[in-house]
């Protein structure tokens, strides 16, 4: 396809790095690529401190597969050896500590950095169409992040990655009718054991590696097909200039190199003080209990997962048997809403009641545990949901009303208190509140449609807000 | 503002009320002790007194040159039974033996500081406050109970250092529940001096302690080091790439 092969001629006394370039460009698109993806690729000029939390999640992808790799080299994925190997990479490898230290920092950094992204996509509504497949895809890479996470937490063997994989693979079990055989299949047994760690350390090494390669490209060409959002929601590609580029884009390179270089050497500062200064972080980075080499014969008093999955975890605690008669009855409201006040078809809304019977006289019948392993589920998946919940008429939180910034912060309230007490024993004032912040968290989310347009909209500018710094 | 940062407060103190409830025994601190000369007594008291129980199957014993020890000195003080200077710290006592001799297994101690810390204190206090709270209990198979972990399986190893003690327990009326009765401890009563004054022996458990704290991460010191290094140039590069970007940015209006 295209046309024949066209040599680029170049002056006789033309530097020979210019030479090298033509040779490779007449072969391989690589200038195209470099110009195309960074080099000549606009973007809007006004995007703020919310917009290197990207830039930063390649950067630490990027960080775990290369300290991942090294790991690798030392790392013995055998139920006897994995802890000892672990110590050996801390103690003889010529600096193994620090490879080990950077992979686990970089793991809880990865969630940080990617929850901020995520609330940077909540704040200025680049979820919305055009988007929605960026976003549809990031949600990939993020599942694909926690299941890197969790198979991940198995391999050095102590006594919480044993106990806390133990937990969450009997999840499965509760599954009606195949939930015992698909817990066996995902173990390699009928506990965790040395089948499992060998599974586990396939799948964390290159399965799932493979896939976030591949989501996170689709994520990034989705995201060039159609240009980033802003922090002022508004479409800056439809606005050109005498130069045939958006009045308020400018080219990232020079300008994003420059300001993603300062970002990265910023998270590197912070990077750099946890992995030489706190390693542990208090026991959230790096659990205590993870130091006692793995005993199925010793349950550990408190069994929690790591500090990034507590907030659904949370979600799955407070689903007691006892909460089922309130989310039978927040179901049945949330249908009685859908047909007085949504603008869905009539068939829509026959089909939406049709399911909502199911799922009563399911929650009627069924164990809790089983409605908690859904919501559990739910919670995580409803995020994916966003760009056709929110029906506001603005995209930018700057133009919204100001009582949706209050609705923003007592979410952002709810998740940080749902993660805390994921973290903590489950006495029964704790589950109260856990129940009452996931009825806000879903809230949040299914009223969406409803509050998400309501209030008074601020006009949108033409222009972006920019001040020439 | 006042109020949110009331809320904040309290909201702070609500982990203390989880520890207030599940009547651990309460932590000292463990007395830092990071001279060259304590982390030797320590390593000396550890070969000497934990070892035999005990494995630390990670350590090598010529690591113990990072604590200015020679090999000569290793192999002439720390050596005892065969081993090459080149080893690890393993014993010979097999799991099942411990198993049927004590009743449990003694866990290995290369990383014992990091897995006993909590949000009571770090690993090293939990240790400092363990091994001080032995007493003297007929009841128990070995003899000895002890403060920090009741009914626990390992005699008071260094029992010679510190003496022989009992605990006192008063019978109290339960704040909790009227007409209940609840064992409070009141203090040791000393049965026999040790060889060793209560300060000396506090003084070595805290150079045990603090031996098995450099135990549990040899690289501690040189990360920390290090650390500072990497951060000041991490500041400086920081710096310069702010005032680059900066000077770029000037350009667009």
């Amino acid at each position: 396809m295209g046309a024949a092969f066209k040599e680029t001629k170049l002056p006789a006394n033309a530097p020979k790095s210019q030479k090298a370039l033509a040779w490779v460009d007449d072969r391989f698109p690589l200038s195209k690529l470099w110009n195309e993806q960074w080099g000549r690729y606009y973007a809007p000029k006004n995007f703020n401190v919310w917009y290197i939390f990207g830039s930063l999640a390649m950067l630490v992808l990027v960080l775990q597969i290369v300290t991942g790799i090294f790991l690798t080299m030392h790392y013995k994925p055998d139920a006897n050896l994995a802890f000892g190997s672990v110590e050996y990479i801390m103690r003889e490898v010529p600096w193994g500590w620090l490879v080990r230290y950077m992979h686990s920092t970089g793991a809880s950094m990865f969630f940080i950095v990617v929850y901020l992204h995520m609330t940077r996509a909540l704040l200025y509504g680049s979820y919305r169409k055009p988007r929605e497949l960026i976003w549809l895809f990031g949600f990939a890479t993020f599942l694909c992040l926690m299941a890197e996470a969790f198979f991940g937490y198995l391999l050095p063997w102590g006594q919480m990655s044993y106990w806390g994989a133990q937990v969450i693979v009997n999840l499965f079990s509760a599954i009606p009718l195949i939930g015992p055989d698909l817990s066996l299949w995902i173990r390699g047994d009928y506990v965790v054991s040395d089948a499992t760690l060998n599974r586990f350390f396939a799948f964390h090494v290159i399965a799932i590696p493979l896939v976030l390669l591949g989501l996170v490209a689709a994520h990034l060409i989705a995201l060039h097909e159609v240009g980033s959002n802003n922090p002022d929601g508004i479409e800056v590609k439809e606005n050109i200039g005498p130069d045939g580029h958006g009045v308020d884009m400018i080219p990232s390179h020079p300008y994003y190199t420059t300001k993603d270089l300062f970002g990265v050497s910023v998270f590197l500062f912070i990077y750099s003080a946890v992995i030489f200064f706190a390693p542990e972080m208090g026991g959230y980075f790096l659990e205590y209990n993870n130091f006692i080499p793995a005993d199925s014969m010793k349950t550990p008093p408190h069994i929690a997962p790591t500090w990034y999955f507590t907030p659904f975890y949370s979600v799955l605690r407070a689903t007691t048997s006892d909460f089922m008669w309130v989310v039978m009855a927040g179901v049945a409201a949330y249908v009685v809403f859908i047909w007085l006040r949504s603008r869905l078809s009539f068939k829509t809304k026959v089909v939406v009641t049709a399911i909502a019977v199911v799922l009563e006289i399911g929650m009627l019948f069924l164990e809790a545990k089983v409605w908690g392993v859904v919501l559990f589920g739910s919670s995580v998946v409803i995020l994916a949901l966003l760009p056709w919940l929110d029906h506001s008429p603005v995209k930018s939180i700057r133009y919204r009303p100001s009582w949706h910034k209050y609705v923003y912060i007592v979410f952002g309230i709810v998740f940080v208190a749902l993660g805390y007490l994921g973290t903590q024993l489950p006495t029964p004032a704790y589950t109260l509140i856990a129940q009452a912040c996931t009825l806000i968290y879903f809230a949040f989310f299914l009223l969406m449609p409803w509050w998400s347009a309501s209030g008074r909209f601020k006009p949108v500018p033409n222009r972006v807000t920019f001040t020439p710094h | 503002m006042n109020f949110s940062k009331k809320i904040l407060a309290v909201l702070a103190l609500l982990p203390g009320f989880v520890f207030a409830n599940e009547g651990t025994f309460p932590l000292d601190h463990a007395p830092e002790r990071n001279d060259v000369a304590s982390l030797q007594n320590g390593a000396k008291l550890f070969v000497n007194y934990c070892l035999n129980c005990h494995s630390a199957s990670a350590m090598r014993y010529n690591r113990l040159r990072d604590l200015g020890l020679s090999e000569d000195q290793i192999k002439n003080n720390l050596l005892f039974s065969g081993e090459k200077v080149g080893d690890m710290m393993t014993i010979a006592m097999r799991p099942a033996d411990a198993k049927a001799w004590f009743g449990a297994v003694p866990p290995d101690l290369s990383v014992i500081t990091r897995a006993r810390a909590s949000g009571a204190g770090s690993g090293a206090d939990y240790l400092y406050t363990y091994l001080r709270t032995f007493y003297k209990d007929d009841a128990r198979p070995t003899g000895w109970n002890n403060m920090v972990v009741p009914n626990v399986a390992m005699p008071h190893v260094l029992w010679q250092l510190q003496g022989v003690r009992t605990a006192r327990m008063v019978e109290e009326d339960d704040p909790h529940e009227h007409g209940k009765k609840v064992h409070r401890f009141a203090g040791f009563e000393e049965v026999s001096k040790g060889q060793l004054s209560p300060q000396e022996f506090d003084t070595q458990v805290a150079d045990l302690v603090a031996y098995m704290s450099w135990m549990a991460e040899p690289a501690q010191d040189l990360r920390k080091r290090l650390g500072a290094i990497v951060l000041l140039f991490l500041a400086c590069f920081a710096f310069l790439a702010w005032r680059l970007n900066a000077s770029y940015w000037k350009d667009v209006k």
